[in-house]
């Protein structure tokens, strides 16, 4: 008789993630019984909660190292752990913007300009599923780094990005805009998503395994045909390099991040690069690292000229969201620089620069968010001229995080920056660290550029002023800053937590 | 009949979808596209698991057709928001964010 073995789940190891997925299905049951009036606030204390408790579930499991959990399929260590704090952190602070302002459709599927959508911003409804849509989102990126087979990986790249191609059609302004950036949002993440389980296919077929301990042995002992493990890892690699928004893949990037309502753009560009740049180190680091001499030529190629691309094209926006999209590919370049750099110093300079830069442009899309004239948002860069003499404090908060995007010392970008070229050069890539440095300085012009217009430039248009619906924008911007600067002056302590803990279970 | 035939097929299916895509021009037929890449996918993971001489293979193409009916959801849903609001679902007509 076969005897028949209950699996071991491990819930304990999964527990954060479990807790924000249950949270989210919760969130669509609010959505369903709750009276719409009252959803609003159910949601506005729901969602933090889960956030919390999930948090303080990654603190207490931070010990735990297994590459057991659901039956080998979620692989649970320190870059893991990590990175789900770091999610989480910065899904808190998104939250406190997304609760704040007025930024998404009353009826999402109201057309724009139609009565009923006048019917349903005179009611004062607003589109209350961004919150589990939200919460779906995060159990995929937390789930994403954690993956340790295809199929875990796919499934969670796809939960992770089905809501985001939702909630960027949600803007509450410049409705035809927002819906547009949804669509080719959605259409290049499925194209890209489809040549990700395409590649998968050949890797399986390669080892013959779905398990990345097995594919791992496979690349080692080169058991079967290369030109099938190639096309693999290049096809994966597309998926990947698509959800950072590397350059070929980043067309999406600046239409998203504009069209986008800004909360979401910040929350996006922060939260999925950790998670898709974490589950880059790890396919990278402990997949196919037998093909190290294979895949570093071609990356290393991808991050010199997203680097350059990035800070080049963005001298030339007019839009702030354009120009932080444009600064984002800049950065996943230079995150891609610690990936090449295949080695610990790599992974630990990566996780610093993911959670410097996710709390400086979740900070700078939060300020965004404020600088508004009758109509809303103001994006356009030229009207921001003068805000320096009309809001002092906001206009320096906005240079700080700016200064941390150039990585100017006494910023969190500095460290990050440094640490990253640090192990790129300990890699062996010195070309890497010249074009890299060489861009930061490229990229450095225009950030300084745009605190020249907002301080030393006349004003040029008076309707535009800084607005605080309530404290939380307040309270999100601020601490954005004290971290960008505490990480920047005393950035010690944090990196020798990020080292102690920052290796791949195999 | 020798298996890598049907490898042959996938890749064929896959580039077709890949190259409709990028020349065609409204999003429904790209979203079939898509579509067709994803089910090349799924041929090519039921080869492989023929010849490697397991399971998993087609158990990941399970996988992927639940994924892909997600997909379905959300993107037709989206597409028809557009359609609503432009009387079109073009992409060269939804180039507001184009400069």
């Amino acid at each position: 008789m076969t005897v028949f073995n209950t699996p071991s789940l491990q819930y304990g190891a999964l527990l954060p993630i479990l807790t924000v997925f249950i949270g989210a299905v919760i969130g669509v049951l609010v959505e369903t019984f709750v009276k719409p009036t009252m959803r609003r606030f159910v949601h506005s204390l729901l969602t933090p909660a889960v956030l919390l408790v999930a948090l303080f579930q990654v603190i207490a499991n931070r010990e735990t190292v297994t590459t057991t959990a659901a039956i080998g399929s979620v692989v649970i260590d320190g870059p893991v752990i990590i990175a789900q704090g770091i999610l989480l952190l910065l899904s808190l602070l998104a939250l406190l913007f997304v609760l704040d302002v007025d930024s998404f459709a009353p009826e999402a599927s109201a057309l724009p300009g139609s009565e009923e959508e006048k019917r349903a911003i005179a009611s004062g409804k607003q589109q209350t599923e961004i919150f589990p849509l939200m919460l779906f989102s995060i159990s995929g990126m937390m789930l994403f780094p954690a993956a340790s087979d295809l199929i875990t990986l796919f499934v969670a790249l796809e939960v992770l990005s089905l809501p985001l191609y939702l909630m960027a059609g949600l803007s509450r302004r410049r409705r035809l805009f927002s819906q547009e950036s949804a669509l080719k949002y959605f259409l290049l993440g499925a194209y890209s998503s489809a040549f990700f389980i395409f590649g998968a296919a050949f890797l399986y077929g390669y080892a013959g395994a779905i398990t990345f301990p097995e594919i791992r042995n496979a690349v080692i002992e080169s058991a079967g045909n290369d030109v099938i493990l190639l096309i693999g890892i290049v096809f994966v690699s597309v998926g990947l390099l698509f959800k950072v928004g590397a350059v070929p893949f980043h067309a999406w990037t600046p239409d998203v991040y504009q069209g986008a309502p800004t909360p979401i753009t910040g929350f996006m560009a922060a939260a999925t690069k950790v998670a898709a740049f974490l589950a880059t180190l790890r396919i990278f680091y402990t997949v196919v690292d037998g093909a190290l001499w294979q895949w570093q030529p071609m990356l290393s190629a991808v991050a010199i000229i997203t680097m350059a691309f990035g800070s080049i094209v963005a001298i030339a926006q007019r839009d702030v969201k354009r120009m932080l999209a444009y600064s984002s590919i800049a950065h996943a370049g230079f995150l891609l620089a610690g990936v090449v750099a295949f080695n610990k110093e790599g992974l630990e300079s990566s996780l610093f620069y993911l959670f410097a830069y996710g709390v400086a442009t979740l900070g700078a899309f939060g300020i965004v968010t404020l600088i508004r004239d009758g109509q809303g948002e103001v994006t356009d860069l030229n009207r921001w001229a003068g805000l320096g003499k009309k809001s002092p404090a906001m206009a320096s908060l906005f240079a700080l995080f700016l200064l941390a995007f150039a990585g100017i010392p006494l910023t969190s970008g500095f460290i990050g920056k440094f640490s990253i070229f640090s192990a790129a050069y300990q890699g062996g890539l010195q070309s890497l660290v010249i074009v890299g440095v060489l861009s930061s300085a490229v990229a450095a012009f225009f950030y300084i550029r745009v605190i020249v217009l907002m301080f030393f430039t006349d004003a040029s248009d008076p309707s535009v002023s800084v607005t605080l619906p309530t404290r939380r924008s307040l309270i999100g911007v601020w601490s954005a800053a004290i971290v960008t600067v505490a990480l920047g002056v005393l950035p010690t302590s944090t990196l020798r937590f990020i080292t102690d803990l920052a290796i791949f279970a195999r | 009949m020798d298996i890598s035939y049907y490898l042959y097929l996938s890749a064929i299916l896959f580039t077709i979808g890949a190259v409709g895509v990028v020349i065609r021009r409204n999003a429904i037929v790209m979203f079939m596209c898509i579509e067709l890449m994803l089910n090349a996918a799924n041929l090519a993971f039921v080869t492989f698991a023929r010849i490697n001489g397991n399971l998993e293979g087609q158990m990941v193409a399970f996988f992927t057709m639940v994924v892909a009916a997600c997909e379905v959801v959300v993107g037709l849903a989206i597409i028809v928001m557009i359609y609503r609001s432009r009387r079109s679902a073009s992409v060269d007509d939804a180039s507001l964010l184009r400069r």
